[in-house]
């Protein structure tokens, strides 16, 4: 029987030689940032395998959509029908009052807010590991996502793209250990670090003197420090602040806004600094938003 | 590797990769039991000549790229799990079968805690229990993956 004998260089010797190629992986993966593009390369080389094991759950999302009754359809047309009037009365309201912002910063000669160019994404991979907090979503390089971009939900910041494929590329959300936010409260402008704590419902600021104006239900938004988010985007609210004197700082903790557990559809964002052209309007990244919803309904049926 | 129905050992590697990766309710997910590393115990106690230390650290570093975890960590964890098999081979095949259990359920408990333990030098994370309620699904998964891969090998004729 050739199981009784061994061939080839012995147990031990394989083990050194994967521990040692272990250690060198882990070594340029953990402090060389050049391997990104290698990551990459890997991610796009798997993503047959995710789109594989999210096969099943996709076919029930598409029995369920399809098998749903007449009644609930129309029901769910004049739901959103409603929304909609009332989210157009927003609209009005809101380009009148960017118009006005645009005026009055014109009038102080401090620079424009310029459109972003948006695009819609479909999660299609959810990490089980439990020390990374990551999604993997259907767009790739082919689709002019870049690395650090900012992603988004309906509520607010989901995270950023951490690893480019070309059909696919993975999101570090901000609940991640190794991943911060920088945000400043809405009410009055403090600025802090938001930082994630490995556990889905809560992030942690550090950093926070005693004597900071801040209480339980602030709303937090990003402050575009950094570069990496766009400003004014909801992150958190604060569930606890515990100013306790005996340490250095107050101990603030906040649940982020977005629905973490439950992401379907998010949305990318670019900076306008970022495209070469003439950013969109918001009714062409409506358009646009649009055009991709509905690709992806294309790639359903 | 793809001689006597060698690719039947692929494919349920591949399953098995798929089923670490497929979603899942996250009250249900701390429980997910570690698929690749039952399936690579198995082919290891029935095949050590094929399935060796080398084929373990390839599919954790597969398991790294789809878990987007640092390159390297899960590899080096499933390597040292698999090699103690390997090792051991001899003994643990005329074990019964809950006795095998038992052992899958300590390599398991072990395979989590390396990768706890270089993920705790590598960034900040701290330990929950919850980190290693695969262990219990694990055990209770050992007995009917050995089974079935069991048919499986016997119907391929896989050698």
């Amino acid at each position: 029987m050739s199981s009784t004998f061994k061939h080839g260089p012995s147990s031990q010797h394989r083990l050194l030689l994967v521990l040692f190629l272990s250690v060198l992986l882990i070594f340029f993966d953990h402090h060389l940032s050049s391997f990104e593009t290698t990551r990459g390369y890997l991610q796009s080389f798997v993503s047959p395998l995710q789109y594989l094991a999210t096969a099943p759950k996709r076919m029930m999302i598409w029995t369920t959509e399809n098998l749903t009754s007449r009644k609930d359809l129309i029901k769910q047309n004049q739901d959103y029908k409603i929304n909609e009037l009332l989210l157009k009365e927003q609209l009005m309201h809101l380009s009148d009052l960017e118009r006005e912002n645009n005026r009055l910063r014109s009038l102080l000669s401090s620079p424009l807010r310029k459109e972003t160019k948006k695009m819609v994404a479909e999660v299609i991979a959810v990490d089980s590991d439990p020390y990374t907090h990551q999604i993997v979503i259907n767009r790739g390089a082919n689709d002019g996502v870049y690395e650090g971009q900012a992603v988004l939900d309906d509520q607010g910041i989901v995270g950023q793209i951490q690893h480019v494929g070309t059909i696919s590329s993975r999101v570090i959300l901000i609940t991640d250990v190794t991943h911060a936010v920088p945000v400043r409260v809405s009410r009055n402008g403090i600025r802090m670090v938001a930082t994630g704590t490995g556990q889905i419902d809560k992030l942690v600021n550090n950093f926070v003197p005693h004597s900071t104006d801040i209480k339980a239900g602030d709303l937090l938004v990003t402050s575009g420090l950094g570069g990496k988010y766009p400003e004014g985007y909801p992150v958190s609210t604060i569930f606890r602040v515990n100013q306790d004197e005996s340490r250095a700082f107050a101990q603030v903790l906040s649940t982020p806004i977005a629905k973490i557990d439950r992401l379907r559809y998010l949305l990318l964002l670019w900076p306008s600094t970022h495209t070469d052209d003439n950013p969109l309007s918001f009714e062409a990244a409506i358009e646009h938003s649009q055009k991709s919803k509905s690709t992806i309904k294309e790639g359903k049926e | 590797m793809f001689a006597h129905n060698g690719i039947i050992i692929l494919l349920t590697l591949l399953l098995a990769l798929i089923a670490t990766i497929i979603p899942m309710p996250l009250s249900v997910d701390a429980f997910r039991p570690d698929w690749v590393l039952v399936v690579l115990i198995y082919w290891c106690l029935a095949l050590p000549s094929r399935v060796n230390v080398i084929t373990a650290w390839i599919l954790g570093f597969i398991l790294d790229v789809l878990l987007g975890s640092i390159l390297g960590v899960h590899a080096a964890a499933l390597a040292i799990s698999v090699f103690i098999i390997a090792e051991n081979f001899q003994k643990i095949r005329n074990f019964s079968i809950w006795q095998q259990s038992i052992i899958v359920g300590v390599v398991a408990a072990l395979y989590h805690l390396i990768v706890f333990w270089m993920q705790r030098f590598l960034t900040d994370v701290v330990f929950l229990p919850s980190y290693l309620y695969p262990v219990i699904t694990t055990i209770i998964l050992w007995p009917w993956a050995l089974l079935l891969l069991r048919k499986i090998r016997r119907h391929f004729k896989i050698k």
